[in-house]
């Protein structure tokens, strides 16, 4: 507002924007103070953690701290020839100091981990080492093991002098940076990290396709249906909505098992022998039938709430106008469920992107997911870096996902239930 | 969905077809739940049914396993069912609580970065479960919580909340404002205005979003599976183990408890919802 203007007053005698301001101002607080508890609580307990998993992931300050003069007195080595002598003497310094506090072992898995065969030289260099004279300490660690005196195994050393690793990362991806620093793929047979990546993409589809193409029909026939039928059988889309999702994988347990109903029933009509009944269970089938039935409900809701909207008389209208039933509902029906179906494919793609229960439970060893990956490093191996890095990896497939379905139809449109 | 007379014959082969569809993927999505049911009486300890049973020979079923899962020697249900009830209903308070109060902020038209605190207060709900898990093992680890009643409640907590928020943010969309300035201008304090006017009216998201936490909890397993330790075991738990280990009989009877208490949660749910839209004059 111009000076030249007369400014309007209150009859405090201050000006009315800024009493507007400061009110507005005061709502802003106030607006925020009651969402700032659950956002703190969820910032803390929550968001940050998960900023803790980028930190693991990256880490790799074990070998950085244990070999603290080794690195710095390498700085000034190229890595072509075999390194002066004091790299050898800072080594030996090093290595005497986690002798004496028995962290050596820690050190020779990690090292062994970026290049076999450190193990059984670091255990004879701790033998020998007892012994060693002062000064010259090149040609004596040099003469424990040929090994000592090969130039590989420096730069290896060297390799894990930063703090900061992306080698859980390339793992998850079956990758290694090799001797020269390039980036490579592991050998074809033991690339099990892509094929798990795969094959949840591939489940994660093709569950989302099943449970599309089977909630179309049924969400139609609810919307459709007068009100006093299709509540009756609404209740059988939300009975399963609402039971524990291990009761519905423990019957499919049950159905799906060798001596299991949907078995007898085959052998009953003749499809199948009964002493070749197929194995329905413990394998990707088993993954596919259970989680389709799992998730179904996710694809109808969000359907038929958007099929409810859809008024009747504009199929009438299509009709009317020479539209035969089918070209009425392509051309007038099926493009206005669009949102519903996006809605309803992103619910159930996300879900099943990183099922854990079920795949572990009837999947067995082919129709496990990335996720049984995750539980299996957090729990058995406690390599947690690693499993942090491949859920962050997840994570940001998920939330890549969320941006590109944002981009297309608008995540406003997801309603629940 | 009768047709009319005057349908051609294809049209009626297809409706009848679409009709078949229908029937059979409402019996592949209820019939699973049915089949734990007869098992549960089963007298032996098989999981498949026995001749006596397809011959409904009253020998062949029994109250066994409810018995086993009852009186059972060792047997860990009791314990489960404690504190998955202790968990789920701290959790529940919790989340609706804290939920409640920020979905009243957020639907404030006040409220400054509406979308970005949106998202982080619902993230919990969209990030992969397995993600979650690690990350908030992670703090409770950290924090000393890791294998305490706390910790779980806290974890549930968290993954309550989303549910509380968007189901209370949908109530109060269809919420007339000039009620609680009524109140103000008759004298009533925040306070009192909210406990007199805004919750009886918004009542009954708050009771549905709480439902939703409550299922979240009493279902969850898999940030329980990280975070548990044997004190804390809970149902879905001990099922989990079950499911892995040896499938007994008992596993059904639990099952079948747990289907009826989710047929109440689920008749609950639905007159809660229509309540609710009878009172935001949705009637249809």
């Amino acid at each position: 507002m111009s000076s030249e203007t007369r400014q309007i007053l209150t009859t405090d005698g201050i000006p009315l924007e800024v009493s507007l301001k400061k009110a507005e101002r005061k709502n802003k607080i106030k607006a925020f103070l009651l969402v700032a508890p659950l956002l703190l609580f969820l910032l803390i307990t929550y968001i940050f953690p998960i900023g803790d998993m980028l930190l693991r992931s990256v880490d790799d300050k074990m070998v950085t701290e244990m070999l603290p003069k080794t690195f710095k007195s390498m700085e000034d080595w190229d890595g072509n020839e075999m390194p002066p002598e004091e790299v050898f003497e800072a080594f030996y310094l090093d290595f005497q100091k986690l002798v004496e506090e028995k962290r050596d072992g820690k050190l020779s898995t990690q090292l062994n981990y970026t290049k076999n065969g450190f193990k059984s030289i670091l255990k004879k260099l701790r033998r020998k080492a007892k012994n060693f004279e002062e000064g010259n300490y090149k040609e004596q660690i040099m003469a424990v093991h040929k090994r000592w005196a090969d130039v590989e195994y420096w730069r290896a050393i060297k390799r894990r002098a930063p703090a900061f690793t992306s080698s859980k990362y390339l793992k998850g991806m079956d990758m290694y940076k090799n001797e020269e620093g390039k980036i490579v793929s592991v050998e074809e047979d033991r690339r099990i990290h892509r094929v798990l990546w795969l094959r949840t993409l591939e489940i994660a589809f093709f569950v989302t396709l099943l449970c599309f193409l089977m909630a179309y029909p049924i969400a139609h026939l609810l919307a459709t249906l007068p009100m006093k039928y299709s509540n009756l059988l609404m209740i059988c889309v939300l009975l399963p909505f609402w039971t524990s999702l291990l009761v519905r994988t423990a019957s499919w347990m049950i159905l799906l098992q060798q001596q299991g109903v949907v078995n007898d029933f085959f052998v009953m009509i003749g499809l199948v022998a009964d002493d070749n009944r197929p194995e329905m269970m413990y394998n990707k089938t088993g993954t596919y039938v259970a989680m389709t039935q799992i998730l179904l409900p996710f694809m109808v809701l969000p359907l038929y709430s958007v099929m409810k909207t859809i008024s009747p008389s504009l199929m009438r209208a299509g009709k009317s106008l020479g539209g035969t039933p089918f070209v009425t509902f392509w051309k007038v029906y099926f493009p206005l469920t669009i949102p519903g179906i996006g809605a309803g494919c992103l619910l159930v793609f996300i879900l099943a992107i990183g099922y854990y229960i079920t795949p572990a439970l009837v999947g067995g060893a082919s129709g496990t997911l990335i996720s049984n990956q995750i539980a299996f490093h957090m729990k058995s191996t406690l390599d947690w870096s690693f499993a942090s890095a491949m859920g962050l990896m997840l994570l940001a497939g998920v939330l890549a996902i969320y941006w590109i379905y944002n981009k297309l139809v608008g995540i406003d449109n997801i309603k629940l239930g | 969905m009768a047709l009319p007379k005057y349908t051609e014959p294809h049209y009626r082969i297809w409706h009848y077809m679409y009709i078949f569809i229908c029937t059979c993927v409402f019996f592949f999505l209820i019939a699973p739940l049915f089949v734990i049911f007869p098992l549960s009486f089963n007298a032996e300890e098989f999981l498949s049914f026995s001749e006596g049973m397809k011959n409904l020979d009253p020998d062949a079923f029994s109250l066994r396993w409810y018995k086993d899962m009852i009186y059972g020697t060792k047997n860990p249900w009791g314990l489960a069912a404690k504190n998955s009830f202790i968990i789920a209903i701290f959790a529940t308070l919790g989340s609706v609580i804290l939920g409640t109060v920020a979905a009243l902020g957020l639907s404030s038209r006040h409220m400054p970065y509406k979308g970005l605190i949106m998202a982080t207060l619902i993230s919990p709900m969209i990030v992969p479960l397995i993600i979650s898990g690690v990350a908030i093992f992670f703090f409770m680890a950290k924090a000393g919580l890791a294998a305490t009643h706390t910790g779980i409640i806290l974890a549930h907590i968290i993954l309550g909340t989303p549910f509380v928020v968007i189901t209370v943010t949908a109530t109060l969309s269809g919420f007339d404002h000039s009620v609680t300035r009524a109140a103000s201008s008759l004298g009533s304090d925040p306070v009192n205005t909210f406990m007199k006017i805004t919750l009886p009216l918004i009542l009954p998201g708050v009771i549905s979003g709480g439902l939703f936490a409550f299922v979240t909890s009493f279902d969850e397993v898999v940030v329980v599976l990280f975070l548990a330790g044997l004190e804390n075991t809970t149902i879905p738990i001990q099922m989990w183990t079950g499911l892995r280990e040896q499938l007994s009989p008992t596993i059904l009877a639990v099952a079948t408890c747990l289907i009826i208490l989710s047929t109440l949660i689920l008749v609950t749910a639905e007159l809660l919802r229509r309540r609710s839209e009878r009172l935001r004059g949705i009637n249809r």
